[in-house]
């Protein structure tokens, strides 16, 4: 486990501050990196957010719509986890590149960017909301029907407290996957400058200290995100 | 909450186009553009040496990973659920990490560890043993990056079983490697198979950390997704018909997977 975790990733840091803390600081302080850091962040934001809605309501079709075809949709929604993420940027090329079928062309862009996102993250939150809807008593909704409440308010008020936890962990591991994310977006990029694009394009021009310098921000917020919703699903367990 | 017929089949129809835009289409696409020269075609784009090679590093590199994390997944959950070693806080910890950590940054931090100018990398020079840029690399980075996979879907289950029936295996005389043979491994297999089920997913399909300790050459380091992303690169000459009949040989491997991971989900959560 340490050899292969730990001391690599000790190594990583290490080389972040091989030069001292000002060329750590020169690394992560440009216009470069700052511009890849916001781009990143901004799109993992916006996954998130967008994977949220959609995922809640993917999920509450799936659980709670009865039509024929429901359990092939099911099934094809862990597909993003089993098929390669290159391939997955190559069916957004193929769908909204220079020869999409539609003359739509997205790739390249950062909207094609935020697409792929959505994309590979697209089981986190249907996968951990589907669960909890199913388990739902849904007296408990009845029982705010008859108390007058209309849908909008009984979701507002019963439903989605208890959805709550389970579609903030799934948004919140959707954006830490973005942040990393490369494989899907290796193809359809372009000359945007993501975070783990420019981190690539470090090493291959062996700018190592670099490289070591934005990776060490990057693991840091996904680090903190993830402590975040380790420490806030504790507090709710309680 | 008795949603009327109206809202039902509008919800209905976004969750349908939502999926069917993202999902059902881009790779309907890619098929469609793999056999558009017919089959003949798409079949010579696979059986080229370089695609054969890149089938069986990506075949072999999942060969080694997926049975060494297995293994090392059901000691991790069985040392974090069982036992109160210390220090299991920190493991627990410690095991989501390569979730958290980009592709990229794990190709990083083996080059820093392994490669020429890294911390072991002198040793190795001397031995003339090759790790960064060769096959020992790409099987270091895809073990990293899926390691978690069958701790997290084995943890739970170990939890949800209890010990009730280990103990009685150990007052009835069991040795500790006969109750774990006969009583624990029996009763966790389901999740250990969906572990394995996700861990050759991403094996097969790993490419970020890949990427950065391979040395990209055809026929000898070179997986099926960086034969993809190779050829996608290389403009010109219909190479893109090649990335997209290697890719469709990706997406066949991943459906069987898909296949494993559907029949095997609800087993696991009985």
């Amino acid at each position: 486990m340490s050899v292969i975790v730990l001391i690599p990733l000790a190594a990583v840091a290490a080389k972040a501050f091989s030069q001292g803390l000002g060329s750590f600081w020169d690394s992560v302080n440009n216009p470069v990196a700052r511009n890849a850091l916001a781009i990143t962040l901004g799109a993992s934001l916006l996954v998130a957010a967008v994977g949220a809605v959609m995922g809640t309501l993917v999920a509450w079709v799936l659980v709670r719509d009865e039509f024929p075809g429901k359990r092939i949709l099911n099934g094809l929604i862990d597909l993003p986890f089993a098929l390669p993420t290159i391939v997955a940027g190559l069916t957004l090329l193929a769908l909204w590149g220079p020869d999409s079928p539609f003359g739509v062309q997205l790739a390249y862009t950062r909207a094609a960017v935020v697409v792929a996102l959505l994309f590979v993250t697209l089981p986190f939150v249907v996968r951990s909301v589907q669960p909890v809807l199913i388990e739902l008593d849904q007296e408990v909704e009845e029982a705010a029907a008859s108390l007058g409440a209309s849908n909008a308010v009984t979701f507002r008020r019963v439903v989605l407290p208890a959805l709550r936890p389970a579609i903030v962990s799934g948004a919140a591991l959707a954006f830490a996957r973005s942040i990393g994310e490369i494989g899907a977006l290796l193809l359809v990029v372009g000359k945007i400058q993501i975070a783990s694009i420019v981190i690539f394009a470090d090493i291959e021009s062996d700018a190592p200290q670099a490289a070591a310098a934005l990776s060490v921000v990057l693991l840091a917020i996904s680090l903190v995100v993830l402590l975040l919703l380790r420490w806030w699903g504790a507090r709710n367990a309680r | 909450m008795r949603v009327s017929r109206g809202a039902t089949l509008s919800l209905r129809a976004v969750a349908l186009l939502y999926l069917g835009l993202l999902l059902v289409l881009p790779v309907a696409v890619v098929f469609g553009r793999t056999f558009e020269h017919g089959l003949g075609a798409a079949w010579s784009w696979v059986t080229t040496p370089a695609a054969i090679s890149a089938l069986w590093l990506t075949i072999i590199i999942a060969a080694i990973a997926v049975p060494l994390n297995t293994v090392f997944g059901v000691g991790c959950a069985l040392v974090l659920v069982r036992s109160r070693a210390r220090g299991r806080a920190l493991l627990d910890g410690l095991i989501d990490l390569p979730f958290a950590v980009s592709p990229v940054i794990v190709g990083l931090a083996l080059l820093l560890v392994y490669g020429q100018a890294g911390w072991f990398g002198n040793w190795f020079v001397d031995h003339g043993i090759r790790i960064v840029y060769a096959v020992p690399g790409m099987v270091l980075a895809t073990i990293f990056v899926s390691l978690p996979f069958v701790v997290r879907e084995v943890a739970p289950v170990l939890i949800e079983v209890g010990e009730d029936q280990e103990q009685a295996a150990a007052t009835l005389g069991a040795s500790s490697w006969q109750t774990f043979w006969r009583v624990t491994l029996p009763s966790i297999r389901w999740g250990v198979a969906y572990g394995v089920v996700l861990t050759t997913a991403r094996a097969l399909g790993e490419i970020g950390a890949v990427l950065v300790v391979s040395s990209n050459v055809a026929g000898s380091t070179l997986t099926l997704p960086l034969l993809v992303y190779q050829r996608d690169s290389q403009l010109g000459a219909g190479q893109i018909s090649g990335a997209y009949a290697a890719a469709t040989e990706l997406a066949l491997m991943s459906l069987i997977v898909l296949l494993g991971m559907t029949v095997l989900a609800p087993r696991r959560s009985k």
